[in-house]
């Protein structure tokens, strides 16, 4: 942990939606640095800001006020070619692996999409198959029996795997993961997490990683980030935040994870 | 795309308004291949034929002669001259002058022809007789003569130096032509209109350029709806406010207040069909643009939109490819609304005679002005405008139908 470099950060970051009576802070003057290399859990509960943040940082959204600084320079994506440029480094994957891909383009098409962004315009197919081969195989999926597929003919963590299939493809510096567990079964939850973090290990990239539940922030991350109302209310490294929290906030988060092996007590939640 | 296809075909309302679409589709462009008349040419001298199969006279007479010994022949010629209101009103005059009711069988042709010729004076002035009904007493009464005559009938020729008649044939009552025989027989199954032109020719001409109308139209407004809906969608912001804001204005404005003061101010010598299709497209894309525009508004925040800008995909890739293929079922239900609507906007403006002009083309809307300016329907012609209120009603209802349809396979939520 001697030299943390910062690769994302940002300043009074502010998004407001609306006007007048409508008027809503969704984040309101974020400080941040995400250090490289990190998985950064940013935790809370629904409308608490998070997935506003990421879009935000993602560049799909415009902010109202505060600056984002990506490698130590100010963020400038006010040209297609320099957001193209940007999209290079930073990528997603989104909550809802079902409505995430274009129901009407094959699996091929979203894979090659990927290869031509790095690049890949003049290989010859016989090379891009391999690539498809390659990153398909590392999220356990045979490229062979998803030719000619459409997305939604596959199940929900197959497709969140496919996902990940396109990060391995595309190796961006940042992956924002915005709740890419939450709508798929427990079983797969843990296979798409390992890869998630197997993916990271591969290319050392920093992972963003947006959840509502704090055990995984837990499992999963070297720094958390609770928000509360579109506020960062407490951060630091994982065993600091969630082994001894000091905000009545993060304590509820933290009490409101299910335990097997206690009696749930209900009348709190 | 194949799979969609499969599901709307298997949609009963869809499947039975696209089979009448079609069969007015094909009836329009069959007909014309078989009867090839000119739609505007003036068959008739006089207005309103009533419909029915039209046979030569002169013909029939050349024609070779049969003989057939019919029972009851002689009954329907009497019938077809003398009806049985004819026969209640005979009655009436006689208990008028005095015969008793008892003596009078109106079913007796010859007892009351009898009666008729020895009780009937056209002076006679009998109480509470109107004019009217007196004049239609001497009309009858001419055209009783010669009602139970059996003689032949002698076709005579002039001849040209003397000026005398020669007898060229004779035509007996049991004389008989084959139809097939008869050089002109015309077959008007609509009748004639007010202008003297066959109304069935003239009505599937009109139902031809009715539909092109509102295909031209149809696809002018959707295609503008349809651009301005995804620019405003889409991109939003400083172009969303300018194109609401004329869409706005438009739609306060009453289409057809519109639609009047434009097809007015071209004057009728421009007014062609081509015209007006395009001043209809062009005054009725509005609501496209509302639509489109909500529904892109719904798809730009999508996950896969996202995905797509990361994968770096320029605005006019992202339009084409995520949002249009997403909104493509509901444009074509709004371009058969359009084309639907855009049959009846012609209608409207062609009644109230502000249609194309009328020496080229018929239209359906352009023969109900026809007949509405002659007064078929006071004077109870009802072939001149009920055929083609059918045929209007007929597209419209299977566009409808079609939309229907496509609206439950494409909206589960009205799925049966």
């Amino acid at each position: 942990m001697a030299e943390r470099k910062v690769c994302l950060s940002g300043s009074g970051l502010t998004k407001i939606y609306g006007f007048g009576r409508t008027r809503t802070v969704a984040v309101d003057h974020v400080d941040f640095n995400f250090y490289e290399g990190e998985v950064i859990s940013i935790v809370g509960e629904s409308g608490s800001g998070k997935t506003t943040l990421a879009k935000m940082l993602l560049g799909l959204t415009s902010t109202t006020e505060g600056e984002i600084y990506f490698q130590g320079q100010r963020r400038d994506i006010s040209t297609q070619r320099k957001k193209l440029e940007y999209w290079k480094n930073i990528q997603a994957i989104f909550q809802d692996p079902f409505s995430s891909y274009n129901i009407f383009n094959k699996i091929d098409a979203v894979l090659l999409d990927c290869i031509n962004m790095r690049g890949g315009h003049g290989f010859p197919r016989a090379k891009k198959v391999e690539m498809m081969t390659e990153a398909c195989s590392f999220v356990n999926l045979k490229f062979e029996e998803l030719t000619n597929k459409y997305p939604f003919e596959l199940s929900g963590g197959q497709m969140q795997r496919l996902m990940i299939a396109r990060i391995f493809l595309l190796m961006p510096k940042i992956l924002i993961a915005d709740e890419p567990t939450s709508m798929i079964d427990a079983c797969s939850r843990a296979t798409i997490l390992d890869m998630l973090m197997g993916l990271r290990d591969e290319i050392g990239m920093t992972i963003i990683f947006i959840t509502h539940d704090i055990g995984l922030a837990y499992y999963v991350s070297d720094s958390v980030y609770i928000m509360e109302k579109g506020k960062f209310v407490e951060y630091g490294t994982a065993d600091e935040v969630i082994l001894n929290p000091k905000e009545p906030y993060t304590k509820r988060l933290i009490n409101d994870v299910p335990k097997i092996y206690e009696e749930w007590d209900l009348s709190t939640v | 795309m194949k799979h969609t296809l499969q599901q709307v075909f298997r949609s009963g309302k869809f499947i039975f308004g696209f089979s009448i679409l079609v069969a007015i589709l094909l009836i329009v462009i069959i007909y014309p291949l078989v009867i090839p008349d000119p739609p505007l040419a003036i068959i008739a001298q006089g207005t309103f034929f009533e419909p029915g199969i039209y046979v030569n006279v002169y013909d029939s007479i050349i024609a070779p002669k049969y003989t057939l010994n019919l029972e009851g022949a002689a009954a329907k010629r009497i019938a077809s001259r003398l009806n049985s209101d004819d026969r209640l009103a005979m009655k009436e005059w006689l208990v008028a002058v005095g015969i008793p009711e008892d003596e009078i069988d109106i079913e007796d042709t010859a007892l009351l022809l009898e009666l008729w010729e020895t009780h009937f004076d056209p002076k006679t002035q009998i109480a509470g007789m109107t004019n009217a009904r007196r004049n239609y007493y001497i009309r009858l009464n001419a055209s009783l003569e010669g009602l139970l005559a059996t003689e032949a009938a002698i076709i005579a020729v002039k001849n040209p130096t003397t000026g005398a008649l020669e007898e060229k044939s004779v035509v007996a009552q049991s004389d008989f032509v084959n139809a097939n025989k008869v050089a002109n027989v015309r077959l008007l199954p609509l009748g004639t209109d007010n202008f003297g032109r066959d109304v069935l020719t003239e009505l599937i001409a009109a139902a031809r350029v009715s539909l092109q109308i509102g295909f031209v139209a149809g696809i002018i407004a959707t295609s503008i709806g349809l651009t301005l809906g995804l620019l405003a969608g889409y991109i939003g912001g400083i172009v969303d406010d300018i194109i609401m804001f004329f869409t706005n204005l438009f739609t306060v404005i009453p289409g057809l207040v519109l639609l009047i003061l434009i097809s007015f101010s071209i004057g009728q010598e421009r007014r062609g069909a081509t015209t007006i299709a395009i001043v209809i497209g062009l005054t009725s894309w509005y609501w496209t643009t509302r639509a489109v525009r909500a529904q892109v508004i719904s798809l730009r925040n999508r996950d896969h939109v996202n995905l797509s800008k990361l994968s770096g995909h320029s605005i006019v890739h992202i339009i084409l490819n995520d949002i249009l293929p997403y909104i493509a079922s509901y444009v074509v239900m709004a371009m058969i609304l359009q084309i639907s609507s855009a049959i009846l906007a012609e209608a409207g403006l062609s009644i109230l005679g502000l249609g194309p002009r009328t020496t080229e083309v018929p239209t359906l809307g352009l023969m109900m002005n026809w007949a509405m300016i002659y007064y078929a329907h006071t004077l109870g012609k009802w072939w001149a405008y009920i055929p083609v209120l059918v045929t209007i009603a007929l597209i419209t209802f299977s566009m409808n139908l079609m939309n229907t349809g496509l609206d439950q396979v494409f909206n589960p939520a009205l799925r049966d």
